[in-house]
């Protein structure tokens, strides 16, 4: 009995389906391989050991995961709600712009300074998600269009934002960097003292963990996906949010307000793919750059939200193998001369498998109304 | 009734038994049909008997038993081997794609292609109008389907499966939706489709349908074969009795009641359609506590667009409603049903009576999961939502006792218990009720019955929209009659009957 339900889930279950799409993204991606005349188990073993070989390389690919696996939380919790956040993107941008921006004018001792700048980047996602919430309420416009819109006014703003005498540093397309009290690094200042130097010398797994830009930021990933699960699952908002997304009419019908919902939805989500960007300069980059083209973590939290089967779980789940391909996979140009697009291919085929039936279902439903 | 050929066994389904986890939907039901012949399956809600029609059409493995079609066994593991076999079946829901014609649907999988892939749509339009005259099933063949009434889709149902060449139509519930005049129409499709020696398998609550049309009668309980009867044979009392496992009674009983004072004024009332044409035009009506008024007519006449807006659910274009002497014009879905106490039974239970992802206990609650009962600031008490839903699932009778099941797994019927659950759950002073018994079966429809007249007992207001005429006069104190968009007479109940309404639903006059 219980072998049977097992069974099920595994094979008919999201879980099993996803699975399923993983290995048969490895296996696409091994015939590619193949055909290119390399050896696909070298290649995997390359990946395998770009992942796991020191714990400096597992530093890093938790650091590479933490924003997309916040972006993909972005993504699924408007996606719970029958909304699609294609402008994780854009709120990304104006998340990071603004931990860029209080973190570096504002002067406070670090136990509020990290807290205010998280604060301003997620207001400020929020107002970019909830714009596009707004506008879809009111006037109907489909999310998906105003959100690529929104998309590219986050970025000109931001690239605007560097022009400025005070903020921008002239000449280098960069802004300057965050204070200190700002930043949200592990031992960022001890690792540069003689004490810290001496520390990562002598000790062997710790040491070479420290070598990476360790930071908070997946504390926050894990927090956030907890958040989101809770507020789904066990809060009265979840409830609304998700009687909306599942059936809009039925919702209306039971005297929830639909348009107060997307707009909250979008809101949340928007704050969401903000902290990403802001936890992103406060933990790695401690400045934003001037963008030529999207850096595409948004849109890869579309990918992670997709595996994920939109929930917080899923999310953090996906976001690692993202993180896990994504940062273990540039190794394998070095180890065996295969190139690196061969994981895009792996990473392409997963969520084409993955999100096949769910994206028909979708589009059946955006059709719709 | 004449032409069965009953050499000819057309389907032979024996010991067909099918788990759903540890419960049971069918157990060792044998099934039956000639060439030709016209068999109804009859059985409560939730007997199982979509789930049978599912594992003969391949949408559901039987967990065992054997399936025969003409004689020779087969294993039917999906619609696509059941429609090669020539076994057609139109669900319960339809499966149409809105935004595209009445062709583009017929022959959507099935196209016709002139080479390299390019869509013959002259082929198969002609070919569609040749079955749908062949038949009398009119419908035009350019239509878009959304534009069409339920009663042509679901034409539009049956003739897509005969262009893919059915021999065996299996009907689940089609004439749950359909109004007086269209169910007479299907009659007469249905007739046509055995005279040219189709074998039909219907499923319909409705007891004068299958003494009008059936030859064979199927009935099971909880799953199980009670018995094959001669239709000729038996009379609808019988029937009941087999089904439900008692007697049913037909009539409602109810004392006279002495209305009090006035709930529901509804005063020049004019509301459009999404078309923007005027489809409630200056329409007064009053509903006193302890009185269910029963709005009769045909379909169409404002009924729907009636009853959204006394909801909340469609704006009025000007006229005034007014519960309990206050104002409720226009005011949001939410503020009616809670400060106004108005219940509502929805007409189409699919779009919006639930939400078919959340389960039970989670659907029980729609207008209640924020109050204090359910919910303490932000969180949801579980505990609460789910003592809830166990109390109403006894009280109620909804199968399974089960309330984390999804309400998308329950049958059509225990879906709409679910609804009259939670509505008269909350307390509501008045209660709108638009076609509450649509695919009940009849033990279920006593039920719902009792239930409204319960709420006009304890001084409740009820108003019941309904389009079966034999509900209406049989429930209603008052009856009202709607015809394009106003009410155009009121009778008491007593001295109604179903001449002078009908004469009123067609737009003629209270004196003859
Ligand atoms: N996928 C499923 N998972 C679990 N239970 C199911 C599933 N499908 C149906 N059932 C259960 O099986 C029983 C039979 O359902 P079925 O839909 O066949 O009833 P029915 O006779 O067609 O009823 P109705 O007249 O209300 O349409 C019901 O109790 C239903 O809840
Ligand atoms: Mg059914």
């Amino acid at each position: 009995m219980t072998g049977t339900k097992l069974k099920e889930l595994f094979l008919k279950g999201p879980f099993g389906l996803t699975l399923i799409s993983i290995l048969l993204g490895f296996l696409v991606g091994a015939i590619v391989l193949l055909i290119a005349g390399f050896n696909p188990a070298e290649a995997y073993w390359a990946i395998l050991r770009g992942i796991f070989a020191k714990p400096k390389y597992v530093s890093y690919v938790i650091i590479y995961s933490t924003p997309l696996i916040i972006t993909g939380l972005s993504v699924a919790f408007a996606l719970r709600t029958g909304l699609f956040n294609i402008g994780a993107e854009g709120q990304f941008i104006v998340g990071a712009m603004a931990a860029a921006i209080a973190g570096y004018f504002i002067q406070l001792p670090m136990l509020l300074h990290v807290p205010l700048c998280l604060f301003l980047a997620m207001s400020a996602g929020a107002v970019w998600g909830g714009l596009a919430g707004h506008i879809k309420a009111r006037f109907g416009v489909h999310e998906v269009i105003s959100t690529i819109m929104l998309n590219w006014i986050a970025l000109y703003l931001s690239n605007w934002s560097l022009t400025l005498q005070s903020f921008g540093k002239q000449g280098t397309g960069k802004s300057h960097m965050i204070q200190e009290t700002a930043r949200i690094d592990l031992f960022g200042q001890w690792k540069i003292t003689e004490a810290g130097i001496e520390f990562i010398r002598s000790h062997k797994v710790l040491g070479d963990i420290l070598k990476s830009p360790v930071n908070l930021g997946i504390i926050f990933a894990l927090l956030f996906a907890f958040l989101m699960w809770y507020i789904l699952n066990k809060t009265t908002l979840g409830y609304e949010l998700r009687a909306v997304g599942f059936n809009p009419d039925a919702a209306e019908y039971g005297g929830i307000n639909v348009k107060k919902s997307i707009i909250t939805s979008m809101s949340i989500a928007g704050s969401l793919a903000g902290a990403a960007g802001a936890l992103q300069v406060m933990g790695v980059g401690h400045k934003i750059a001037k963008l030529a083209i999207m850096e595409g973590y948004g849109f890869d939290g579309i990918a992670v939200a997709l595996i994920g089967n939109n929930t917080g779980p899923g999310s953090v789940f996906a976001g690692f193998l993202f993180g896990g391909l994504k940062y273990g996979g540039a190794k394998i140009q070095d180890a065996v001369g295969a190139p690196t697009e061969v994981i895009n291919i792996v990473v392409g085929t997963i969520i084409l498998f993955v999100a096949m039936p769910k994206l028909i279902q979708m589009l059946l439903k955006f059709r719709k109304g | 009734m004449t032409a069965i050929d009953f050499s000819h066994r057309a389907v032979e389904m024996s010991g067909i038994t099918k788990k759903f986890g540890d419960f049971v939907a069918n157990e060792n039901i044998n099934l039956t049909v000639h060439r030709g012949e016209v068999h109804a399956l009859l059985g409560e809600n939730g007997a199982g008997k979509t789930t049978l029609m599912n594992i003969l059409y391949g949408l559901l493995k039987p967990s065992s038993g054997n399936i025969k079609i003409n004689g020779k066994t087969l294993t039917i593991s999906d619609p696509n081997i059941a429609i090669r076999n020539g076994i057609g079946m139109v669900h319960q829901h339809f499966m149409l794609v809105e935004p595209f014609s009445v062709t583009e649907n017929i022959i959507l999988g099935n196209e016709s292609t002139r080479g390299f892939g390019i869509l013959d749509a002259g082929k198969g339009e002609k070919e569609v109008k040749r079955i749908s005259e062949q038949y009398g099933l009119t419908v035009d063949p350019k239509a878009l389907i959304q534009d069409l009434s339920v009663g042509s889709q679901q034409r539009v149902e049956i003739l897509k499966t005969l262009y893919r060449g059915a021999q065996i139509l299996i009907l689940d519930e089609p004439t749950a939706v359909l109004t007086p005049q269209e169910i007479k129409e299907l009659v007469a499709i249905i007739t046509n489709l055995t005279e040219a020696g189709k074998s039909i398998i219907i499923i319909t609550h409705k007891l004068n349908e299958i003494k009008q049309m059936a030859d064979f009668c199927t009935i099971i309980r909880r799953g199980r074969h009670i018995d094959t009867v001669d239709v000729s044979e038996v009379t609808e009392e019988d029937l009941a009795a087999k089904m439900v496992g008692r007697e049913v009674s037909f009539r409602v009983a109810k004392e006279k009641r002495n209305p009090g004072e006035k709930i529901l004024d509804i005063k020049e009332l004019c509301v459009e359609d999404s078309r923007g044409i005027m489809v409630v035009n200056g329409l007064n009506l009053q509903l006193r506590k302890g009185e269910i008024l029963g709005i009769a007519g045909i379909d169409g006449n404002g009924q729907t667009q009636l009853i959204e807006t006394l909801t909340g659910l469609r704006k009025a274009k000007s006229g005034r409603i007014e519960v309990l002497g206050k104002d409720i014009t226009n005011l949001p879905p939410g503020k009616i049903i809670n400060n106004h106490k108005v219940g509502h039974i929805p007409e189409d239970r699919q779009k919006r009576g639930l939400v078919f992802e959340f389960n039970i206990a989670e659907n029980l609650i729609l207008e209640t999961y924020f109050k204090p009962a359910f919910s303490e600031g932000f969180s949801l008490l579980h505990k609460n939502i789910y003592k809830n839903a166990d109390t109403l699932i006894e009280k109620f009778d909804i199968r399974p006792r089960d309330a984390t099941l999804q309400a998308k797994s329950l049958s059509g019927g225990n879906q709409q218990k679910m609804i009259i659950a939670r509505e008269v759950s909350n307390e509501p002073e008045l209660l709108i009720a638009a076609q509450p018994t649509r695919g009940l079966d009849v033990g279920a429809i006593e039920y719902v019955h009792q239930a409204l007249v319960a709420q006009r007992n304890e001084g409740k207001g009820v108003l019941l929209v309904s389009f079966e005429l034999d509900e209406i006069m049989n429930v209603s104190d008052r009856i009202a009659v709607i015809f394009e968009g106003k009410i155009v007479g009121i009778l008491d109940a007593d001295d109604a009957d179903e001449k002078k309404i009908g004469l009123l639903m067609a737009g003629g006059t209270a004196k003859e």
